[in-house]
């Protein structure tokens, strides 16, 4: 049995010029001690997702118009809110892109890093603090029991990463949520910071949604990833297949226009046009506009999810003709 | 060999720290760009790469003359801008155009596309007022936008769009030097692809000569004909672009590449990963000696007290490591 299974989610924005469809169908179910990758460009809606899962799609404008996520027994979309505030931030933990402005700034760490304690157990003071001080040695700070007294600015972006990974971590979750986490770092900070979480998911036994528009991070990181392009999953596979067999045609667009270390001076490769306007509704494929292999059947009928091998599933319908 | 269109001879720029209430006090300075010697050739991309706090975009201001300089020159074409009068700035910058990182804070959100890009044409006066119209068409479809959207407001474009029109602006008083400072860091890979393709085919198009700001090294590789490494206020690289990332020399070179995860998942999980300690030491208070060498696994005693200089690592390739023959 998965850990979690989400069915069928959709979360809407609802503005005065229109219903912005961010998450539209996504269906996905994560493995105990598993890493997920959730891979898209922006307004994929892959944070969303992330989000809708926490609770934290600000309602309204957003609304969840569909969808489960079972967790152990509980849809944590529909279930009492106070279920809800017993799972989220206890078992299922999240940290996110900018640890900048997820950090309070006017708390020190210490009582940022013990505050999910607090709430979550029945715990004295002492004792929370005893274990936010393993923490913080647990993520790689040196000197923790000076740190625990500072304040979020007087710590440089990848130490204060540490510290929302140690918050997220204290109450020993069963699956963490990363949005973007390395995204606002520097390459050789970021490299610190993924061996960290690598190492903690294996101490742990946690399982992780690791969301990221960076192919190359996923590549290193992830058991399976997802391809999500327009509210949707487009592709999904274990790490390998999607990267050396990718079948639907925006993951081989998407992995051919990466700079990486190729050689200069040829043309980089670019996916023609723009990502839809979600605010429309889309007829068909929302990548057929974008797609070199696009049929009319493409453009008039909505693409589901299939599998085409046992660890491969594309929403492609050329694909799953067998045309291309 | 022809005469660099820009030279830069042991640029220094550094920024007074001040603290108290009232009656401030210089407590300390802050080193951003320490001691920088390059020369630039005509239609030549140099891409400069560093993390966060290197100086490379304090570098990119100091050739702009945006904010002083505190010792060396800055030669544009035989004119010296570190002694520039305004007037002579002013027509220096005729020739020397920016691209910045983030095109939602770089245009106005209150001009329209077409006042954005007819107010370098009005100021400098470079076309006849008839023309103007015509001309900024031309801008919009060299950058691959239809002259059609000239009435919009920033707000109604992708951020892909805003950079191509914020080229645009750089281009129109057809610059000899461009200074992009991360011109794709805020996009995503597809559009970056693009904006790299219009950047690669302008250059070569118009003979420009472009300085390209990035963090990312695969990015700059592919742009660049030579590549400079910025660390802490000085350059401890550079080379043909394809050497300085195929044959890094420097230490901190090596570990900047060897952290960059690869789109492979056979080479990214055999990589032997070179995963540097801590973060990059403040410029307030730099270390000793080389700048690296607190965190550079082959630190020698010597490295804590020599601040090293470029020295020759192959044809045409530079690096600032004493034990550069060693390692």
């Amino acid at each position: 049995m998965p850990l979690l299974e989400v069915t069928d989610l959709r979360t809407y924005f609802h503005s005065r010029s229109g219903i912005h469809r961010a998450v539209d169908g996504v269906s996905f179910s994560l493995q105990k001690g598993e890493t997920l990758g959730l891979v898209g460009e922006s307004g994929s809606g892959k944070s969303v997702t992330c989000y809708s899962l926490m609770g934290l799609v600000p309602q309204p404008p957003g609304r969840i118009e569909s969808g489960t996520a079972m967790f152990d027994g509980t849809d944590l979309l529909h279930c009492p809110p106070a279920l809800a505030r017993g799972i989220r931030g206890k078992r299922i933990a999240m940290i996110f892109q900018d640890p900048m402005t997820s950090l309070n700034p006017y708390l020190r760490i210490s009582e940022q890093l013990i505050e999910p304690l607090l709430i979550h157990e029945k715990i004295s003071r002492a004792d929370a603090h005893a274990r936010g001080l393993a923490m913080l040695e647990e993520v790689g700070i040196p000197d923790a029991a000076r740190w625990l007294q500072s304040y979020p600015h007087e710590f440089s972006g990848g130490m204060r990463q540490r510290v929302m990974i140690a918050m997220a971590l204290i109450t020993r979750p069963e699956i963490l949520i990363a949005d973007e986490p390395t995204t606002a770092l520097d390459v050789t900070v970021q490299a610190q910071i993924l061996e960290l979480i690598k190492k903690l998911q294996l101490e742990f036994h946690m399982a992780v949604i690791f969301v990221t528009h960076d192919l190359g991070v996923v590549s290193g990181l992830c058991d399976r990833v997802q391809v999500m392009y327009a509210g949707r999953i487009v592709e999904t596979a274990d790490t390998r297949t999607l990267f050396k067999a990718p079948r639907h045609p925006y993951t081989k667009a998407l992995q051919r226009s990466i700079p990486s270390l190729q050689p200069k001076g040829r043309e980089l490769y670019t996916i023609p046009g723009m990502p839809p306007d979600l605010s429309r509704s889309i007829a068909g494929c929302a990548f057929a506009p974008r797609c070199e292999h696009a049929s009319d059947h493409c453009r008039a009928t909505d693409p589901f999810l299939a599998a085409v091998t046992a660890t491969q599933a594309t929403a492609c319908l050329r694909v799953q003709a067998g045309e291309i | 060999m022809p005469s660099p269109i820009l030279q830069l001879h042991d640029v220094k720029t550094h920024f007074p720290v001040e603290s108290g209430f009232l009656i401030k006090r210089q407590t300390g300075t802050v080193k951003a760009v320490d001691g920088v010697s390059l020369s630039v050739q005509r239609g030549e991309v140099l891409g400069l790469v560093g993390e966060s706090g290197c100086g490379k975009s304090t570098l990119a201001r100091t050739i702009l003359q945006l904010v002083p300089t505190t010792a060396g020159t800055v030669i544009l074409e035989g004119k010296n801008l570190t002694s520039a009068s305004a007037a002579g700035m002013l027509a220096a910058r005729r020739d020397l155009q920016m691209v910045f990182q983030d095109p939602f804070a770089s245009l106005n959100p209150r001009m329209t596309v077409f006042a954005t890009l007819a107010e370098p044409l009005i100021v400098h006066q470079t076309v006849p007022a008839g023309k103007v119209a015509g001309r900024v068409a031309e801008l919009m479809e060299k950058v691959g936008l239809s002259p059609r959207f000239l009435q919009k407001y920033p707000h109604e474009f992708s951020g892909g769009q805003r950079q191509r029109i914020a080229i645009a602006r750089a281009l129109a008083l057809e610059p000899k030097v461009i200074i992009a400072d991360e011109p794709v860091s805020a996009l995503d890979v597809s559009i970056q692809a693009q904006i790299l393709n219009l950047l690669a085919a302008l250059c070569r198009e118009m003979n420009l000569t472009l300085i390209f700001i990035a963090h990312d090294l695969s990015v700059v590789k592919h742009i660049s004909d030579r590549v400079a490494v910025m660390y802490l206020g000085k350059i401890v690289e550079l080379g043909p672009a394809a050497e300085v990332i195929e044959r890094p020399r420097h230490p901190y070179t090596r570990a900047l590449i060897s952290a960059i995860p690869t789109p492979d998942p056979d080479v990214e999980r055999a990589k032997k990963r070179l995963v540097l300690p801590g973060d990059p030491p403040s410029p307030l208070n730099p270390p000793a000696g080389c700048a690296f060498h607190p965190r550079c696994p082959y630190v020698q005693e010597k490295c804590k007290a020599i601040v090293p200089p470029l020295i020759p690592a192959g044809p045409n390739h530079e690096a600032a490591c004493v034990r550069l023959d060693e390692i």
